[in-house]
């Protein structure tokens, strides 16, 4: 049975207060590099640097982070492709480098982003922001920008969809 | 796929997504930290039966960017005089922790034989055998005309309407079966150009065209040349008259390269005759992508290596 927890409009409502969380933890230090997770993480991403621009005017950078070759569970899964990992051509050293991605569960997916981004350069700072934390963390790893705290079961399903790659902007468990 | 022994197998799908996954390794080579932890922890044994500079070269390069341990395994000075045999020379390694066995063999067929035998659970990668196959060649020499002739739009696709002539020595040239194939498999049309006596008996399953001179070859106005090296030392009888015959009707120089649209690129796998297959001029000339190969074999060895990973079975 599929349960749908997010429509478009808490979407939209979720990451517009991320977007002033983020604007607000910057204190005015300008140089925000979002990195997305591929594929959804990517297009939040995306959506946030809009959002984030439009409350304060300020340059700002979208960039691709493919965390494929950092995964630990490489030697148990089948082959995953990988992705282009895009980095703006400033580098990441110095910035405050915001990672997006769309469900945080494990905190494995983090870990392998985190050893990624050492290996580009050494930001001031990383954050990390997620549309949905679905809990059943493995690792010590937590979000600081949260779309929506959802409390599943680890048998169920969180199925993000996004209107880039999926036609419709919606949050739902099965 | 947990083993890489032939171009034959190669489905196109699987193939693009190891070209694609080499154009990522390609920009780690770029980055600031040039390594990936992928293989920690993994071993690689390099298991070398014939002499090789780049393969081998390009082996250790790729799996130490991988994280991986290499050990690398020659002839020279082994058990192997001692009269060990393949078998037991395999199974030590493996018993040593190597995950993976990247094999060459002067004999043709050793690399099947040794997946067939379940000698050993090691994931094994063909790395030329006798004048059989060299599949992590054509792959890169795939990667090469990939990048070189579609540039940005090169991620994705296939070798769809490019035109291969593959000139020389193609009776002795595993890198020219293993191209033809994979070629073939990813939509290229292959033409071959080469003295009967260096055409391989089964060549009709190929399903490449044969011309006879490299001018015929020419005239066709093809994407890509890829010259073969001559190897003088498989040939016993004479194959051709004279090397300088061989030069006049079949080798690379800068009158035929003036006749190629100049977008055409000429390859060469390497170690290069000079003077024999390919001038010095042509080999050195911007057309050329004799060394830009040597840099995508990195790439393109450590995208198999992470390919035959996921797989165990």
């Amino acid at each position: 049975m599929t349960r749908v927890v997010l429509t478009k409009p808490d979407i939209d409502r979720a990451l517009k207060r991320i977007a002033h969380e983020i604007v607000e933890s910057q204190r005015g230090r300008f140089g925000l590099i979002f990195l997305g997770i591929p594929t959804r993480g990517v297009h939040l991403a995306r959506r946030l640097a809009r959002l984030v621009a439009d409350i304060e005017p300020q340059d700002v950078q979208v960039g691709t982070l493919d965390v494929t070759m950092y995964r630990d569970d490489l030697a148990t899964q089948s082959t995953r492709a990988t992705v282009a990992t895009e980095i703006p051509s400033s580098g990441v050293d110095g910035s405050t480098v915001i990672l997006v991605d769309d469900v945080l569960f494990s905190g494995r997916t983090a870990r392998a982003a985190l050893d990624a981004i050492t290996a580009l350069g050494r930001p001031d700072v990383v954050r990390f922001a997620v549309l949905v934390d679905r809990g059943h963390r493995e690792l010590p790893i937590r979000a600081d920008f949260v779309g929506k705290n959802l409390p599943t079961s680890t048998s169920e399903r969180v199925n993000v969809s996004i209107a880039e790659v999926d036609d419709l902007d919606e949050v739902s468990i099965a | 796929m947990k083993h890489l022994i032939s171009a034959r197998g190669l489905e196109a799908t699987p193939t693009v997504a190891i070209l694609d996954t080499a154009m990522d390794m390609v920009d780690v080579r770029t980055r600031e930290v040039k390594k990936l932890p992928t293989l920690r922890g993994k071993t690689v044994a390099n298991v070398f039966f014939e002499d090789s500079t780049r393969t081998r070269l390009s082996f250790e390069a790729a799996a130490l960017a991988l994280s991986a341990d290499v050990t690398t395994f020659t002839t020279q000075g082994s058990s192997v005089s001692k009269g060990e045999s393949l078998k037991d020379t395999l199974q030590t390694l493996e018993a040593m922790g190597a995950d993976f066995i990247v094999l060459r063999h002067p004999h043709s067929g050793v690399a099947s034989t040794v997946v067939n035998s379940g000698w050993v659970d090691a994931h094994i990668i063909n790395a030329g055998d006798g004048t059989h196959e060299h599949p992590t060649q054509a792959l890169l020499d795939a990667f090469t005309m990939r990048s070189r002739l579609r540039g940005e739009n090169a991620r994705g696709s296939n070798l769809a309407g490019i035109s291969v002539v593959i000139v020389g020595d193609i009776f002795h040239s595993r890198v020219a079966r293993s191209n033809a194939l994979l070629l073939r498999t990813l939509g290229a049309t292959v033409t071959l150009a080469a003295p009967q006596t260096l055409l391989p008996r089964e060549i009709d399953s190929w399903g490449a065209a044969i011309v006879s001179t490299l001018d015929e070859a020419i005239d066709l106005q093809p994407d890509v040349v890829m010259t073969l090296r001559v190897q003088r030392e498989r040939m016993t009888s004479g194959f051709f008259p004279s090397e300088s015959e061989f030069t006049q009707l079949w080798g690379m120089n800068d009158s035929r390269l003036r006749r190629l649209p100049p977008t055409s690129i000429v390859m060469h796998p390497g170690p290069m005759n000079r003077g024999l297959e390919i001038s010095g001029s042509v080999a050195d000339s911007p057309q050329s992508t004799v060394t830009e190969q040597v840099a995508n074999g990195v790439a393109v060895r450590m995208a198999v290596l992470y390919t035959l990973m996921g797989d165990s079975r």
